[in-house]
């Protein structure tokens, strides 16, 4: 019973939270917090049995999304939306980074809000469930649904509690991503309708549509990608569309910039993953599109970190950082390797540990001084020791050094990178390079040489509470820095699927041959991974020629019949 | 033959009951009216509600009569010799406007008191529109649909105007008149060109006879010089560019519960109209009044969502995005141009039954803000309601989301359902350029937001909330989450006042 609804569970805690805050009188502050943190700690110690259970079936390969909840258009027969969660390795880890931050970011702030408790906690728990959602869903339309409404706590936490020019900030932030998720809108109801063409079922089920998608071909595809790409890449922010991020992060409190740096941003890059690569994978495939986004990767990495570089304000120093640094995620998604992916979705969780603790690193010594500007600080570490140390790893985790967890999410990137293309990974080098230069540079500034503001002289130390949220932070960083291996097994499975999904549709692959003697592929074929819902081609051309019909019986139980009226 | 007896048949008065009944209301309001002593007023108002409720129940019996009758091909659902036709598009509409109706008579309870205008007119008035626009949506002949749309109209006029000492509403009453008059003498010319190409004020004879013509030459002058006067009448009543001018003046000076009442169940009226001539009457002409539309949409969607972003009074703000949201429903009607295809206009009702509680939500804040010496309709006096009144802030936030269409709120569905059509039509350029749109308008949605929860409160004076306002609030919000989470029922209620079970032609609705 618990087993079979955990996801459920998972999700709606932190809501269940929400409307119980709503119960306590705003006067009584303390108890607020204290129902908020008892609730956001809930949804992570409901979380935590995921880990044993999903290592345990890791690897079976039916079902490929595991812990599956709810069925094919339950929740709105008439248009074939369904309430449908399943996670598999990628959505797991997401989902685990994302309780463990929602826990730490709640109690981040219990001295940082003092005006509206109950509303900031209510909307930052509303937020987690969000952001939950996005990550559980199985069903196009339910995916939908909470990325949309997740930008409406997210909004308000900017623009409520958030700096001098949060308007501006807010309403940014909102626009952006609306933009680019709208376009999506028209792609996921294109696909609905193509789906509908092929097998006369109306559905938003994610297996019946990973089942057709692939099949559409030439422009429409390549728009459709675009459509998709352009959503999901105004979120992780990639370089052209990377603007709303440094108004949203310095403008956000602390506990918002944590939560938007560490889980908002990873939505754009599993978006990519869950949804482009397997839809349009002969897009993906497309040369120029290929280049055109590795180019995008690369500039971003490169302008991150420059722009870094020159900041005077700290938190716009960490805001470009991120820039930077997911550029090296989607660099590891498009060249389609499973080094390159998997290495990828480690940086995306590297970097919720590393930079949430950096925002949290910011914020500390912003609610004591409140002014993040970097001039104002100096020999801070004379002063604040253990909060000076704890800053140091988290910088060192930041530029990838070995035995700390970023180097174990850049590497793989790099070294998948060179395989397929030397040059991108020459590009990509100096990223490294600057992000330890920035970093370095940053913590001289403000940790070394002599007090020489007074007003610094008399700076508390870390208290309990604030360890406490860097503790888990700090073992996680040193434990996958050291023992990266059970990340790399469980998402094992998911980016072998995704980069054999990608392979076939690669012009000019033929699939592996059973018999090596025989001049044609064999007729049973299989490709190296087995997956559930792509039907095992012997060439990428004759995919056109793949009867309508016979893929409706191919993916038999999930075209349970939606109908539309 | 006409005769005496079917003249005068029973089911004709079973089907115009919900009508008889709110004029018998409407009646007893401004006879009662004469004897209530100033402190009893409210009850004008409570006796507006309980004709609303005995309209529902005479709605509910006309409902289990045609359910009755209703076979195909039936015809017997229409009365008074086929001029009325309570089908379910009908009952629907009915439904809608019984709702918005006894929502805005909600709001208006203690606004009126505050402007010092409570009369038991006001109410009677309400019902009387309400009657117009049950005529509009029920009637299947050119003199019973005028008849109910100036019935409505005239209405409408007073009650903008209904502040007698307050100039700006006398300026909007008087434009909202002088355009609206014109308009109907435009639309009753159109009307009048049909009659004289077919012969019949009914709408299915002059269907047939229009598709006659249509056959024989599609270009043909005064058929499509009627056509174009018929659009710009109705066009003018759901406020579509070019026709739009009067509604942000109306809007801004009529009394805000008017302003509601207006922007829902007069403009759901305009609509129910305007589809009875256009998918009834009009269908065989769609080849011709389909490019019009597009031109007509695109235009208000540009007008509407541009004008919207400079304002600087929320009613006049609300009024042009409303001018927006009828450029989005236009796109539904432009969808179903004959590919039999019915999405667009599931697309439509749907829109039509979420905004009726999202905007009239939206209006019933702007209501609460109105005191002794402040309207409460610029964007300053917003300005901290989120500190002042939390609750009632939350809820403008979820009216203006839902207007600007976010999941998982009652709006999304409209949007929806349009987008929709849109893209299993294959319009996808138009689809592009609605949602372009609905992300600007998230922008103007926002900024009200901005001011509510974002800015310092101009006063310490907390907001005030009376009962009956407070139920008004909750009920539109209720629904706004309610079809937003749980669109179900309410789709299916749709799919049934269309009469389509499963994939349904659009056809289908017309004989």
């Amino acid at each position: 019973m618990l087993r079979a609804h955990i996801l459920s569970i998972v999700l709606f805690t932190p809501l269940v939270g929400a409307f119980l805050l709503l119960l306590v009188p705003k006067e009584n502050k303390n108890a607020i917090r204290w129902l908020a943190n008892i609730f956001a700690l809930a949804g992570f110690l409901v979380s935590l049995p995921l880990v044993p259970w999903f290592w345990a079936v890791k690897n079976e390969a039916t079902p490929y999304f595991k812990f599956a909840e709810g069925s094919a258009n339950n929740w709105i027969p008439s248009i074939g939306a369904g309430y449908q969660l399943g996670i598999d390795g990628i959505s797991f880890l997401l989902i685990m980074l994302t309780t463990l931050l929602g826990a730490i970011s709640i109690l981040s702030s219990w001295t940082a809000i003092e005006n509206r408790v109950k509303e900031y906690y209510a909307w930052f728990l509303v937020l987690q469930t969000g952001m939950l959602g996005v990550f559980m869903a199985n069903d196009f339309f339910l995916f939908f649904v909470f990325w949309e409404a997740m930008l409406v706590p997210m909004y308000l936490l900017i623009g409520i509690w958030g700096g001098p020019r949060k308007l501006y900030a807010a309403i940014k932030f909102f626009l952006y991503t609306l933009a680019g998720s709208v376009l999506m809108l028209l792609g996921i109801l294109f696909l609905y309708f193509h789906h509908h063409t092929l097998t006369g079922v109306y559905t938003f089920s994610l297996e019946a549509l990973y089942a057709t998608a692939p099949l559409i071909t030439g422009k429409a595809a390549i728009l459709l990608f675009f459509a998709f790409f352009i959503g999901f890449a105004i979120k992780v922010p990639m370089f052209p569309f990377h603007t709303w991020l440094p108004d949203a992060h310095v403008e956000a409190p602390t506990a918002g910039s944590v939560i938007l740096a560490g889980v908002l941003l990873k939505m754009g890059t599993y978006g990519l993953l869950r949804f482009s690569l397997p839809f349009f994978p002969a897009v993906a495939n497309i040369h120029w599109v290929q280049l055109l986004i590795i180019t995008l990767s690369l500039i971003g990495i490169l302008y991150g970190a420059l722009v870094s570089l020159v900041q005077k304000d700290m938190k716009k120093l960490v805001a470009y950082s991120s820039v930077s640094h997911l550029g090296f995620c989607t660099l590891g998604i498009f060249v389609y390797s499973s080094m390159g992916i998997a290495g990828s979705v480690i940086q995306q969780i590297n970097h919720g540990i590393s930079t949430g603790a950096l925002f949290l690193i910011v914020g500390i010594l912003y609610e004591r001084r409140h002014t993040r500007d970097i001039s104002e600080y100096g020999g801070i570490s004379t002063v604040m020791p253990v909060y000076a140390t704890i800053t140091l790893i988290m910088f060192m985790s930041s530029m990838g050094l070995p035995l700390l967890n970023g180097f174990v999410g850049e590497m793989p990137i790099m070294m998948a990178t060179f395989m397929v293309n030397k040059a991108w990974a020459i590009w990509a080098v100096p990223g490294v390079v600057l992000a330890a230069a920035y970093l370095l540079w940053l913590y001289q500034r403000v940790f070394f040489g002599n007090v020489t503001n007074p007003k610094n002289e008399k700076l508390l130390d870390l208290n309990a509470r604030e360890l406490a949220t860097f503790v888990p932070l700090l073992v996680l960083a040193l434990v996958i820095g050291v023992y990266p291996q059970p990340l790399f097994k469980i998402l094992d499975q998911p980016v072998n699927h995704l980069a054999g999904i990608v392979e076939q549709h690669r012009p000019g692959y033929v699939a592996p041959v059973v018999n090596a003697q025989e001049t044609e592929p064999a007729k049973e074929a299989v490709p190296e991974v087995k997956a559930p819902e792509v039907k095992p081609t012997e060439k990428p051309v004759e995919k056109k020629a793949v009867e309508p019909v016979k893929t409706a019986g191919q993916t038999p139980a999930f075209h349970t019949s939606a109908h539309k009226s | 033959m006409i005769t005496i007896g079917n003249l005068f048949s029973r089911s004709d008065y079973v089907l115009a009951g919900p009508m008889l009944v709110l004029a018998a209301f409407a009646i007893a309001i401004l006879i009662v009216d004469l004897f209530l002593p100033k402190a009893m007023k409210r009850w004008n108002a409570v006796l507006a509600l309980a004709g609303l409720v005995a309209a529902g129940f005479a709605l509910a019996k006309v409902w289990a009569t045609v359910h009755y009758i209703e076979t195909p091909g039936s015809k017997k659902f229409s009365g008074f010799l086929g001029s009325l036709a309570m089908d379910r598009f009908a009952i629907y509409f009915s439904l809608l406007f019984l709702v918005g109706a006894a929502v805005a008579i909600l709001m208006s309870v203690r606004y009126m008191e505050i402007e010092n205008e409570e009369h038991g007119e006001y109410y009677a008035l309400i019902l009387f529109a309400v009657i117009g626009m049950i005529c509009m949506a029920a009637g299947f002949d050119l003199i019973l649909l005028f008849v109910g749309l100036e019935l409505m109209a005239l209405s409408t006029y007073v009650l903008v105007g209904f502040l007698r000492r307050d100039r700006r509403s006398n300026e909007a009453a008087l434009k909202y008149l002088l355009l609206g008059a014109f308009s109907s003498g435009i639309f009753a010319y159109g009307l009048s060109l049909f009659y004289g190409l077919t012969g019949s004020t009914n709408l299915a004879e002059i269907a047939d006879k229009l598709a006659q013509r249509m056959a024989d030459n599609p270009r043909y002058p005064i058929a499509l010089m009627a056509l174009i006067t018929t659009a710009t009448g109705l066009l003018f009543k759901i406020a579509a560019v070019p026709f739009h001018q009067w509604a942000p003046d109306a809007y801004e000076g009529a009394p805000t519960a008017v302003t509601g009442f207006m922007s829902v169940a007069v403009k759901a009226a305009g609509w129910a109209m305007l589809l009875r001539i256009f998918l009834f009457m009009l269908w065989p002409m769609r080849a011709q009044y389909t490019p019009m539309l597009i031109f007509v949409a695109v235009a208000t969607m540009i007008g509407g969502n541009f004008a919207a972003l400079t304002q600087t009074n929320v009613k006049r703000l609300l009024a042009y995005s409303s001018i927006a949201h009828v450029g989005y429903m236009l796109l539904g009607l432009v969808a179903s141009d004959g590919k039999n295809n019915s999405t667009g206009i599931k697309g439509i009702l749907v829109y039509l039954l979420v905004y009726t509680f999202m905007n009239l939500g939206a209006f019933a804040v702007i209501t609460s803000l109105r005191r002794r010496d402040i309207i409460g309709d610029e964007l300053d006096d917003l300005g901290g309601l989120f500190y002042k009144a939390p609750s009632e802030a939350i809820l403008l936030l979820i009216f203006l989301l839902s207007l600007a269409g976010i999941p998982p709120l009652a709006g999304f569905w409209g949007k929806y359902y349009i987008f929709l059509s849109l893209m299993e039509t294959g319009h996808y350029a138009l689809a592009v350029t609605a949602v372009a749109f609905s992300v600007l308008g998230l922008y103007y949605y926002l900024r009200i937001a901005n001011a509510a929860f974002m800015r310092e409160s101009v006063d310490a004076e907390p907001v005030k909330i009376a009962p009956s306002l407070a139920a008004a609030l909750w009920v539109s919000a209720a629904a706004t989450v309610g079809i937003g989470m749980f669109p179900e029922v309410f789709l299916r209620m749709v799919n049934w006042s269309l009469a389509l079970t499963g994939d349904a032609k659009i056809i289908g609705l017309l004989r």
